[in-house]
């Protein structure tokens, strides 16, 4: 994205349902959409565009393991008495085992569910490509409020193929349609 | 895929709403000055908060000493306060999340609110423990980390550690789960917003634009987190609960803990979302979207949590006779006939009596009725803790060391000043971001607004909503 300008031509709609009966037919149509803003999540929208599913939950997954094992690693090297450590600082506490597992289950739990929360939010702000003092181009400021925006690249298209999306936007009831250089 | 509506269930939404209406009554309030109702309340909030960090100075510079916590009573004010503050921190998770994973609907007009005050409630929680170890510039010796003693490690067994895990958990996951889905209104403010505000609103946003993709990630990090959340919120209150359960003192070391705390967690923390909500509905005119409705369904949960913690006080009399242990008998006729009886009676009347009310549904729907019993809660669940903690160590197993306690002016003070901070933070918040989530309430409107729904609805929309009625949508739904 960066150093090359994109043309883009977008659409505006008022109702989420016009919307998604107009990327029904866009899709038909084989229209290449850039992409698709909405002001709140709709639901079966993925299904529409043909998204596919997200796989946050696989890394939410991993990182959740990550700190389970964290946390049984860490307190068994460090009270010993297991077969694999021999304890960093073996204590005995009210004359239990220095392995005392079911003890050490609340904080294995917390580690999991910490691990798991951090890092599954910091992946979704990753792949999304948003953070604090992100500047992403905004399309039309009312997308946010209430209007659903299916956007096209007119990069290097011609007059006929930018009149045939003109065409669709009018035919899909679009309200309104704009052009954009971002 | 739209959920089953009911055609006896009431619109969440009222007004006719459209969309662009929703941005402008729930954006708009944070565009607008303040008004004289706000800064008043600021101004009594901010003394409050001054006083409060006064007595804590005062604490820090002569010592613990200037608490009345005595050898017998080691814990009282402090841990009482934090309890509480950690209780009525629960709501706002249970709403985000246990009520997101059973998909009730009513949780979209409270949500942000309750999870903004969960986050204060913890700040003002963890300020206790932090200070009640009397030298707080020492406390993260509570971290384990490799260190210069020994190495000699925190102890892992002790359910003092678990709560410092959990209730840092808590507080990080409360955070990520409460920002992530305060971002896609940022970015609302954003576009609405010009010259300064626009750049720090802009920074704050991180840059979101309502991409399809992020949506859709949005709403699978939304119910993952939701998920975790609601094991933890569990875990939180269960963890609180065992720094008493599992220690050998009559009157605490009782299994019944866990399950009770949690009742009475959700129980205040729906009381304090209560109190907070009729007074913010009210100030910045949000009726159409924290209803009666709404109001009642929060009622009724304050209803059976008030029950579950009132059966609990009784099975824990029940259980202490039938024990035939002669301590814990004593420990629970002390604590309903002792010294402290005022405090056992406050807790019966606010907490196990009180709340009956709600079983009358023109009550349930009184807003003021509403706000009186939440005070009531709030109160009830205080003396609650204060029974629990103070009243216990009173009378303990050496005769010759009862005692009697009753807080200084410096432990009231740093109670007010959690309270001031409490006020202070929310009504912050309450002028910088959307106190109502508006994306979420967008998303409810064709389910739920009352031009869908309810008495005023179009007659063709009282249908299941499945495809083909969708398509009748795009028709007469699509000129709002």
């Amino acid at each position: 994205m960066k150093g090359q300008h994109k043309e883009v031509l977008f659409g505006l709609y008022n109702d989420e349902i016009v919307l998604m009966s107009a990327i029904t037919k866009a899709r038909k149509q084989h229209l290449d959409i850039m992409d698709v803003y909405s002001p709140f999540p709709i639901h079966g929208l993925d299904t529409v565009m043909g998204l596919e599913e997200s796989r946050l939950h696989i890394a939410g997954f991993i990182f959740g393991m990550i700190g389970t094992l964290t946390a049984l690693i860490g307190i068994s090297w460090i009270f010993g008495g297991s077969l694999m450590f021999e304890g960093d600082w073996p204590t005995i506490f009210g004359g239990k085992p220095y392995w005392s597992l079911p003890a050490f289950v609340p904080i294995i739990f917390e580690m999991t569910v910490l691990f798991c929360a951090i890092g599954m939010t910091v992946v979704f702000y990753i792949i999304c490509g948003l953070g604090f003092g992100v500047d992403n181009p905004i399309l039309d400021e009312r997308i946010t409020d209430d209007k659903f925006c299916i956007a096209f690249q007119t990069n290097g298209m011609g007059q006929s193929d930018i009149d045939h999306l003109n065409g669709f936007f009018k035919k899909s009831g679009a309200e309104e349609v704009h052009t954009r250089t971002i | 895929m739209s959920a089953a509506v009911s055609r006896i269930r009431e619109p969440l939404i009222l007004g006719h709403k459209n969309y662009h209406q929703i941005t402008e009554d729930l954006v708009g309030p944070t565009e607008k000055a303040p008004n004289a109702l706000w800064i008043v309340a600021f101004i009594v909030a901010v003394s409050t908060l001054g006083y409060g960090l006064f007595a804590l100075t005062w604490t820090f510079y002569f010592g613990i000493g200037t608490w009345n916590t005595n050898r017998t009573i080691g814990w009282a004010y402090d841990i009482t306060n934090f309890v509480w503050w950690i209780g009525i921190g629960h709501a706002g998770t249970l709403i985000s999340a246990i009520l997101l994973l059973f998909r009730q609907r009513w949780r979209t007009g409270v949500n942000r609110a309750a999870e903004a005050m969960t986050i204060f409630a913890v700040m003002c929680a963890g300020l206790f423990p932090a200070t009640h170890t009397g030298r707080p510039w020492f406390d993260f010796f509570m971290f384990p980390y490799p260190n210069t003693r020994g190495p000699l490690w925190v102890n892992f067994n002790s359910p003092l550690l678990w709560d410092l895990f959990a209730i840092s958990t808590y507080f990080t996951v409360s955070l990520l789960f409460w920002y992530t889905g305060l971002v896609p209104d940022l970015a609302s403010v954003r576009d609405r917003a010009k010259g300064v505000r626009k750049k720090i609103y802009a920074f704050v946003s991180v840059g979101w634009t309502g991409k399809a993709k992020h949506w859709q990630r949005h709403e699978y990090l939304s119910l993952i987190l939701a998920g975790i959340a609601t094991p933890l919120v569990l875990s939180v209150h269960t963890i609180v609960s065992f720094d008493f359960a599992t220690s050998i003192v009559p009157g605490w070391h009782t299994t019944i803990f866990p399950p009770y705390f949690v009742a009475g967690a959700i129980f205040s923390g729906f009381a304090m979302v209560q109190t907070l909500m009729v007074i913010t509905r009210k100030c910045f005119s949000l009726e159409s979207y924290i209803t009666i409705n709404h109001i009642e369904s929060m009622n009724k949960v304050i209803l059976v949590t008030g029950t579950m913690v009132g059966s609990a006080y009784l099975i824990e009399l029940f259980v202490a006779w039938y024990s035939g242990y002669i301590y814990e008998q004593f420990a629970f006729y002390n604590r309903v006939l002792g010294p402290y009886y005022w405090a056992y009676i406050g807790m019966m009347a606010c907490n196990l009596l009180s709340p009956q009310v709600f079983w009358s549904k023109t009550i349930r729907r009184s807003v003021w009725w509403t706000f009186f019993m939440s005070i009531f809660v709030n109160i009830g669940m205080w003396f609650e803790r204060f029974v629990i903690i103070a009243t216990t160590l009173a009378r303990d197993y050496l005769p010759s060391s009862w005692s009697y306690y009753w807080p200084s002016w410096v432990e009231i003070g740093i109670y007010l000043g959690t309270l001031g901070l409490f006020f202070t933070l929310y009504l912050v918040f309450a002028r910088v971001a959307p106190v109502v989530a508006a994306a979420e309430i967008k998303a409810i409107l064709k389910q739920y607004g009352d031009q869908y729904l309810g008495p005023d609805a179009k007659p063709h929309q009282h249908h299941d909503h499945h495809q083909d009625e969708e398509e009748e949508d795009v028709k007469h739904g699509g000129g709002h």
